[in-house]
């Protein structure tokens, strides 16, 4: 019999459309404004703190929805914005410096649908507020960097073989170094010596015989824009986290470009400040003569400098300088063989010299390494902005065991965990590019609300003009049409709130809009199929059935073509224009599934299979 | 209910060639007003920052004008924006001043002079080399898009229909284009999504068509080229109509509705939908007829021999 479906494909496609109604259910339910609170390294969020915070916001009379402890971070939740400020307020007061505080906005996801992973979509920041920062790495620095790096070490290197260069000079411009001997017997002894040393050096001639241009391959430079950006990016993450972001995005894009965005942060100036903030490292010996405790009362001996560790114990430093950060070129932890937790580093030549004299004397003795970070502070400077405080702590100390050069390792680190985080603070203190902030956009919090009412009303106003539409032209297969409508708008916000990666900005909610109006044109396509072979005088499960078939060639590929477009722009996009083609992507698939197979089955459960003589379309 | 309903096909390849001279038009005339006016480039495009304020009242623009220029701004341009209580400033890309602290920095100019605290609605900073790239990138987008439709519509269809299906959103591309130049017409990062949602909207539509121009030619067997393409557009007239009339209607909608920042994209798509229809019917239609399309092109291949099916029975 024509037209008539077995009763598994009902299940399938009303089955798929409560899965999809379910995670788009979340949607519903308004935001709760929220402060999240987690400790800064090295402390922890406990049961007490959140006790005691309770009863805080209870005495200021701020009435919190809840205050609930979830993976080491304290949640709470409040009824306004005005609450929750002044509850972040109360927050840092009494809990002081060595936690973060973060506003936030909370999703009222219900506990049953939270439990099965529902989650509303995730907003762009042109509907939920906040800044944004496109940043470039300046590329050019750190092979620059590098270049001179290459001229130190050459010199050494030549000194130590006893072959006298005329000069050695790094050309920035052409990106090279400049290699000139006395003769020709030592250029080639010099390039069989460097080449052995390095082996990823590459060997040109130059204009005459004496000179020699020495330049890095092609995989070494692009190792070293890897590593510049890497490290870049690990000093946003960390600095980020001291902003107290609740979601804090940072993400590379492309070779030499890092995105950060960050939430529901207003201050721009603060932010900004805090993240092209310098931090520096500086390595010192352990002052072990100097009478600790007396330090302690404020009679610090006049060569040494007290210091706290991470975990708060005084230490007492010499004031000279061993060798400062700008002179690490990597720092990586690993194992050591008796397979402990270690970190190797390595300095240029300048610094391996400089370690080299300053450790002659003291082996035995204890090096510390000191992490120097500018913070903001509670205080407002003249300018409006937080004054920046300098923080200085004493990340790691070992005791020397030989006299230390260009490679050398810390070991005795107490886990593989510890021995990361100490690797990631000592390339942290070590910046080999500098980065600059080529595009910002902050969106205030009163615009991003007013985005997504605009958004909301115009594909309700839309929707609503298209379904009285489609009534009045094809009655009854109209209201049909409708249906798949409405599945297809729960469908899209359904796939959105499941897939991790799909952003809704304002230009995906305008893709929305423009899905709607799209989305008839198959049903429009089937029902016009439809009518002609009805006219042509087909019976009607003929015209049905030929309806549809014919229609669908015409719908997969014209909607095939679309998807290519917006493949392409997904792939060639950035920002806006990709969220635009997410939305449209997911629209176009999502349309031809309910168009053709949702509404096949209504018409076919109301009109197939059955004696009718006329439809009403 | 029907729009249209026709016993006979209309005569659309009739007018072919005004059709075709008024593109041609047309395109020239976009053409014109590209080398003459120019595109009105948004920040997205060439640099700059962008500040929207807030005011509870009305704003006093002179005031905000007044405020900037003092404050070392001469350049910026202020104009309402949506409403009369919104206010779009715009400054140059400047090499003088720190690009990345001059929203804030203008934002705090305004507020110590101006009587009414302005609350900072958006600030937007694109830096110089940003803005070349997304050019290129968007006119990349487009080169892909259209190389991609030349490549699969010839693969599903014939080369004449797929060079005029290029032409026709070229033709699309270009007038929306051209409408954004002669009304100087601010073209930011909505508008170029738009153009690339109109590539899209605009393929379908002439898919939609072909579809019907290779199955009237294989149903109707002793019809001219022009009849058989005439007969095709005829019967898919009702379905571009209604189709262009519901997206049409939720772009009105999101035209009066969407706010100041979509009205760019609504005004491209408007347009750029009402070009796509008649680009669909007039400029890929025809150009694949004046490329010679014909019935035998569009027949089906011959089935492929059947190893032994023309062997006599051995018994």
């Amino acid at each position: 019999m024509l037209n008539q479906n077995p009763l598994w494909r009902y299940f399938v496609v009303i089955g798929m459309l409560l899965v999809a109604l379910v995670y788009a259910l979340p949607n519903l339910y308004p935001e709760d404004p929220a402060l999240n609170i987690s400790a800064t390294r090295g402390g922890t969020v406990s049961e007490l703190t959140r006790a005691q915070l309770e009863q805080s916001f209870s005495e200021a009379n701020v009435a919190a929805k809840s205050v609930a402890l979830e993976n080491g971070q304290i949640l709470a939740r409040f009824n306004s914005t005005e609450d929750q400020l002044q509850a972040r307020e109360i927050a840092s007061q009494v809990l002081g410096s060595s936690f973060v505080t973060a506003l936030n906005l909370a999703p009222a996801t219900p506990d049953w649908l939270a439990a099965i992973g529902a989650s509303p979509m995730k907003l762009g920041l042109d509907l939920r507020g906040g800044v944004h920062f496109l940043m470039a790495v300046d590329m050019k620095a750190a092979l620059d960097k590098n270049l001179n790096d290459m001229v130190q070490t050459f010199r050494t290197d030549l000194r130590e073989e006893k072959i006298r260069y005329r000069n050695v000079q790094a050309d920035l411009a052409r990106g090279l170094v400049v290699l000139s001997l006395r003769s020709v017997e030592d250029v080639t002894a010099a390039e069989t010596i460097l080449k052995n040393r390095d082996r990823e050096l590459v060997f040109t001639a130059g204009p005459d015989e004496l000179t020699v241009f020495v330049s890095i391959s092609e995989i070494r430079i692009k190792e070293i824009r890897e590593y510049a950006l890497e490290q870049n990016i690990t000093i946003i993450r960390n600095r980020v986290n001291e902003i107290g972001v609740a979601e804090p995005l940072v993400q590379r894009q492309g070779s030499d470009r890092i995105v950060v965005q960050l939430p529901g942060v207003q201050d721009t100036a603060q932010a900004k400040e805090i993240l092209g903030a310098t931090a520096s490292l500086e390595f010192r010996l352990v002052d072990e003569e100097g009478d600790l405790s007396a330090a302690l009362d404020g009679r610090v001996p006049p060569n040494a400098e007290l210091y706290k560790t991470r975990d708060g114990r005084p230490v007492l430093l010499e004031k000279r300088v061993m060798l400062t950060g700008e002179h690490i070129t990597g720092a990586s932890s690993a194992f050591d063989e008796y397979s402990r937790p270690q970190v190797s580093i390595k300095l240029d030549a300048k610094g391996g010299n400089m370690l080299s004299a300053a450790t002659r004397d003291a082996i035995g003795r204890r090096m510390a390494s000191v992490f120097i970070e500018y913070k903001p502070g509670t205080e407002i400077g003249e300018d409006g902005n937080p004054v920046l405080i300098k923080q200085q702590e004493v990340i790691n100390d070992a005791t020397i065991q030989a006299r230390l050069g260009r490679d050398f390792r810390i070991t005795g680190i107490s886990s593989p965990g510890e021995a990361q985080n100490l690797a990631t603070l000592l390339r942290a203190g070590a910046l080999i590019a500098p980065i600059q902030i080529i595009e910002e956009r902050t969106i205030g919090p009163s615009l991003g609300k007013e985005n997504i009412e605009l958004g909301t009303t115009a594909i309700q106003w839309g929707m609503v003009c298209v379904l009285i539409f489609m009534v009045i032209y094809y009655k009854a297969f109209g209201m049909v049409a409708n249906l798949a409508l409405v599945a297809n708008l729960i469908l899209i916000v359904g796939v959105m709130s499941m897939i991790p990666g799909a952003t809704l900005t304002l230009p995906g909610m305008a893709g929305i809009v423009l899905t709607v109006g799209m989305a008839v044109d198959a049903n429009v396509l089937i029902f016009e199929r439809i009518r002609e072979e009805l006219a042509d005088g087909r019976s009607v499960q003929q015209a049905i059935h030929h309806g549809y078939d014919r229609a669908f060639a015409t719908i997969a590929d014209s909607n095939i073509t679309t998807l290519l477009v917006a493949l392409i722009l997904f792939g060639i996009g950035t920002g806006p224009v990709k969220g635009f083609a997410v939305t449209l992507a997911i629209g176009i698939l999502t349309s031809i599934f309910t168009a053709v197979v949702g509404t096949r089955l209504l018409v076919n459960l109301f009109w197939g299979g059955r004696r009718v003589q006329s439809l009403p379309i | 209910m029907r729009i249209f309903s026709f016993s006979q096909p209309l005569g659309f390849m009739r007018l072919k060639w005004p059709a075709i001279a008024l593109s041609v038009l047309l395109i020239l005339g976009s053409l014109l007003s590209f080398a003459t006016k120019g595109i009105n480039w948004g920040l997205d495009f060439t640099g700059g920052t962008v500040i929207e304020i807030g005011f509870v009242q009305p704003a006093d623009l002179p005031a905000v004008r007044q405020t900037l220029t003092s404050a070392g701004y001469g350049d910026a341009v202020v104009q309402l924006f949506g409403t009369s209580r919104d206010v779009l400033i715009r400054i140059p890309l400047r090499t003088d001043v720190d690009q990345s602290t001059l929203g804030d920095n203008v934002i705090k100019a305004l507020n110590a002079s101006l009587t009414e605290p302005v609350t900072m609605r958006r600030i937007e900073f694109v830096g110089p080399s940003v803005g070349e790239e997304l050019k290129e990138d968007g006119g990349l987008a487009m080169l892909v898009a259209l190389i991609g439709i030349l490549l699969y519509v010839t693969m599903r269809f014939e080369w004449r229909l797929s060079v005029g299906a290029v032409m026709a959103l070229f033709h699309d591309v270009t007038l929306t284009m051209g409408l954004f130049s002669v009304l100087q017409l601010e073209f930011d990062l909505t508008v170029l999504a738009a153009i690339l949602a109109l590539i899209g909207y605009s393929i379908n539509d002439t898919i939609v068509v072909f579809d019907r121009i290779r199955e009237s030619f294989r149903k109707l067997r002793d019809t001219s080229v022009d009849d058989t393409i005439n007969d095709a557009i005829t019967s898919t007239l009702n379905r571009t109509v209604i189709t262009s009339l519901t997206t049409v209607l939720v772009l009105v909608v999101l035209f009066y509705m969407g706010g100041a920042l979509i009205h760019g994209f609504a005004t491209a798509l408007l347009f750029g939908i009402a070009i796509g229809t008649y680009s669909s019917i007039y400029v890929a239609s025809a150009i694949a007829e004046i490329l010679g399309i014909s019935r035998e092109d569009m027949l089906p291949p011959p089935p492929i021999e059947k190893e032994g099916e023309n062997t006599d029975a051995l018994l």
